[in-house]
């Protein structure tokens, strides 16, 4: 077996049995889902709350494995030596950032298709026309997100990484529409939160498939997070 | 013989912020099939020195060379060719050792009979698959040991490797690198234990404050000092009185005690000491003449007391708790 995928699977094995991490990248979205779908608390307006919330979820599900799940397991890894360890093996740091990378994207690909099967289950009927755009948006926000990830792991101390992750993570999803919908939200404060990346992901994904209409600034403000966080941690990333 | 398998050329090492030198202008070179032993006390340099040509750090001056490549320029070259057992392990908390034993080895693209091979040489066959955390010190280190061998390395660098071992362990160990030894591997070593140094080494390098202040065979460093009487008595005896008897030869108190005369342990020589002791009514407690161990050079070369086994006690329990990463 080659060195790369060898480290892909002992990647994928080891986020897939982290129970914490489970939770986290796919019990909570999940939760959000299922629940706000068969309980009308959050008022989404002339749309079924399953439209707004499918698009809204995958969104999370994708910040929280690119974002949260990848803090906390390379800051852990970096605290424990595992990062230096690796640096005197034939793997290699590019080797190993594209293991990290790959892993990513397969859980992602997972966390998508679970949340779109029980999606439809609750009665979402997404056009197939959407998945181009749609996935366009989730790449981006995986690079914006990786790369804030990234820069928590390998700056800060391991417990202050998961302290930031999972605080950053639970405001995200209050404050960027995912939830609660940005109409909700009063004028001046719209415009604060359409700044944040994660509102930028979410708006473009539900736009993909007709459940809203994101301003043409929302690609722009994942592009530069994107460029900034990927920046920042390729010049600030230590390995030990 | 070929071309020295290790080279350090006059390196020097210093962090920011520090105003000496971690290392400064060290120089030595170890053969292609030996075992080098780099001794010293905390602080003296001995990890910057190891983690130079592994790689980690870059040489503030001069050049370190491992089977003739730059660790850091020709990383892609050498790391298939070189082990490495750190001071803290750096292995993922939730593998056990057979999982993680499969993963470095295919890092080296070694046949996967090589883990079970490995587990076994260690001694890890009754927790392959037992987590890293709950591991035991000593379970940790022997992992640490069959992740640097897996990839059959030409060159071993074992910084503090019995740290926190158990007796037993420490035996795997040793055997281990005889083994290597006889099979063609070099390695480096670093230690606190004189007496390991002096079994396992082929050469001894001792560096103190970033220098090497002595090096050569265990043999040769041994030769350097004179030969020597030690007794231990009531503490605070005239000494002087002593000195004059045995010739001027010079008798000290190192610990109170503990006594040290720099003469050859003849009968003559002796039977002056329990003379001497008679005359002042002083029971002896115990008596010990021969040559200097490496311990005793050592001691001399670093003014480190000569407490190694107060210190293996200490650390040996401190270890399980040890967090930070030595210079």
């Amino acid at each position: 077996m080659s060195v790369f995928l060898a480290q892909l699977k002992a990647e994928l094995r080891m986020t897939l049995t982290r129970g914490e991490s489970l939770l986290l990248t796919l019990g909570i979205p999940l939760a959000v889902l299922v629940f706000f779908s068969l309980v009308k608390v959050i008022d989404t307006g002339t749309v079924e709350p399953v439209d707004f919330l499918a698009p809204s979820t995958i969104a999370l599900a994708v910040i929280s494995m690119a974002m949260t799940g990848v803090a906390i397991a390379t800051a852990f890894e970096r605290e424990y030596g595992v990062l230096k360890r690796l640096g005197t093996t034939p793997l290699g740091r590019p080797r190993l950032l594209g293991a990290k990378i790959a892993s990513i994207i397969c859980v992602q690909i997972i966390q998508v298709t679970v949340l779109t099967i029980v999606a439809v289950l609750l009665g979402w009927r997404p056009p197939a026309s959407g998945w181009p755009m749609a996935i366009g948006a989730l790449f981006l926000g995986t690079v914006a997100f990786a790369g804030l990830g990234l820069l928590m792991a390998g700056t800060l101390k391991a417990t202050v990484t998961l302290a930031a992750a999972n605080g950053l993570y639970i405001s995200l999803l209050l404050i960027s529409g995912i939830v609660v919908p940005l109409s909700r939200f009063p004028t001046a404060m719209r415009a604060v939160v359409r700044l944040l990346p994660s509102t930028a992901l979410a708006e473009l994904v539900r736009d993909a498939f007709g459940g809203d209409t994101a301003p043409g600034q929302a690609w722009v403000v994942l592009v530069v997070w994107g460029v900034v966080a990927v920046g920042a941690a390729v010049k600030w990333f230590r390995w030990e | 013989m070929n071309a020295p398998a290790l080279e350090v050329n006059d390196l020097v090492v210093r962090y920011p912020g520090r105003d000496a030198a971690a290392v400064d202008g060290v120089s030595f070179s170890a053969a292609a099939g030996s075992v080098l032993a780099l001794l010293g006390p905390n602080g003296a340099g001995k990890t910057s020195t190891v983690e130079t040509l592994e790689g980690y750090k870059r040489p503030t001056s001069g050049s370190v060379r491992v089977l003739g490549l730059d660790p850091i320029s020709q990383a892609r070259e050498l790391m298939p060719h070189i082990g490495v057992m750190l001071q803290r392990n750096g292995v993922y908390l939730s593998m056990g050792p057979a999982q993680v034993l499969q993963l470095f080895g295919a890092y080296y693209g070694a046949k996967a009979k090589r883990t079970d091979e490995v587990l076994e040489l260690v001694g890890l066959n009754s927790v392959a698959k037992t987590p890293w955390r709950r591991l035991s010190g000593g379970e940790q280190q022997r992992l640490s040991l069959g992740m640097a061998l897996i990839g059959q390395p030409k060159v071993l660098f074992l910084d503090e490797p019995t740290a926190g071992m158990d007796p037993a362990a420490r035996q795997t160990l040793w055997t281990v690198i005889r083994q290597l030894r006889a099979d063609g591997a070099t390695m480096l070593l670093t230690t606190h234990y004189l007496d390991e140094a002096e079994r396992l080494a082929d050469q001894v390098v001792i560096v103190d404050k970033g220098r090497v202040v002595a090096a050569g065979t265990p043999d040769e460093l041994r030769s350097g000092g004179t030969d020597d009487i030690r007794f231990s008595a009531t503490p605070g005896l005239e000494v002087a009185s002593l000195q004059l008897r045995v010739d001027g030869a010079v008798v000290t108190e190192p610990s109170p005690g503990e006594y040290h005369a720099a003469v050859a342990p003849t009968p003559q020589n002796i039977s002056t000491i329990t003379a001497w002791l008679a005359d002042q009514n002083v029971t002896l407690g115990d008596l010990r003449g021969g040559r200097q161990r490496l311990e005793d050079v050592f001691a001399r070369l670093t003014n480190e007391p000569s407490t190694a086994d107060t210190e293996r006690a200490t650390k040996q329990t401190s270890q399980r708790t040890k967090r930070g990463a030595k210079t």
